[in-house]
């Protein structure tokens, strides 16, 4: 039997806003995505070096991961083993894929070529936060709230997390999206049940 | 060699991407890894590729990197003695 899993905050970046929760805290329009994403890092006033050194799939996902727990999250709670990362997307890295072959032309880019997996992603976001749990990451036509509500109710039920990240993180060129969720088995103040119906009402803000 | 030196903290920020590192950041003689400006294997590889494409010095033996790249100082010894050796 399973118990009340929580969606306990959500992110979603989209079409050059920021929305924490359903509510939309920060907006810049009219810029080039890599401006873009420069702007929320100047936004979450974070100091966090390594940020300029990603790909923007990872600056895009770690952005949306800072401010998912931004006030949200107690590390404390966890031990690093018992957090986890979900992620899916569209087109893997494709967009990073591509920029690495054309700086083949001349000298390949060794920082470039790190980015060459999706994967990556998760990696910045574990770096950051000393996460340690079950990680994966997933492609799909589209967001597939069915399956990544199944999966993770599996991890956080048999016990393999006790806390998870999920969601979507898609980027291509100049079109992007990203739908970060919290997901743990304690309610908070504004928390709502796990459930695919949930999933996609957030993602659809 | 001023500047030699000046001209690589200004390549070494673009190549690397330290958006928040200003060239009067970085110290001539100042560890460019770990305890220093704290870069990487990574960052390591795109400095050899810095050297290739400034200054087309290919680094022959692996083995020398530690020695090169140690300080800004150390790369601009290291080009100027390259430069010296091809005129």
């Amino acid at each position: 039997m399973s118990n009340s899993i929580y969606i306990t905050s959500s992110c979603i970046i989209s079409n050059h806003i920021v929305y924490k929760n359903g509510q939309p805290i920060f907006e810049n329009k009219g810029l080039a995505i890599s401006d873009f994403l420069v702007s929320v890092y100047r936004y979450l006033n974070n100091q966090y070096p390594k940020f300029h050194k990603m790909d923007n799939l990872s600056k895009l996902g770690w952005l949306a991961c800072e401010l998912l727990l931004q006030n949200s999250f107690d590390a404390a709670k966890y031990k690093p083993e018992e957090t986890g990362i979900v992620l899916s997307n569209k087109n893997s890295s494709l967009d990073t894929d591509t920029r690495y072959l054309q700086t083949t032309n001349e000298i390949p880019s060794p920082a470039l070529f790190v980015y060459t997996l999706p994967n990556i992603m998760i990696g910045e976001i574990a770096i950051t936060h000393g996460f340690k749990g079950e990680n994966a990451f997933f492609i799909f036509d589209e967001f597939d709230a069915a399956f990544v509500q199944q999966y993770v109710n599996n991890l956080l039920n048999c016990n393999i997390l006790q806390c998870c990240i999920c969601g979507w993180v898609e980027l291509l060129n100049n079109e992007y999206k990203a739908a970060l969720f919290l997901i743990e088995k304690n309610k908070s103040a504004n928390s709502i049940i796990f459930t695919k119906e949930n999933l996609i009402k957030i993602y659809q803000v | 060699m001023d500047k030699l030196m000046s001209d690589l903290k200004s390549q070494i920020i673009a190549q690397l991407n330290l958006q928040d590192t200003k060239p009067e950041d970085i110290g001539d003689d100042q560890p460019l890894f770990v305890e220093g400006l704290g870069l990487d294997s990574i960052d390591a590889l795109e400095l050899i590729v810095l050297l290739q494409q400034h200054y087309k010095i290919k680094l022959s033996n692996a083995e020398e990197g530690p020695k090169v790249f140690k300080t800004v100082r150390t790369m601009a010894e290291y080009i100027t003695a390259h430069q010296a050796q091809n005129a």
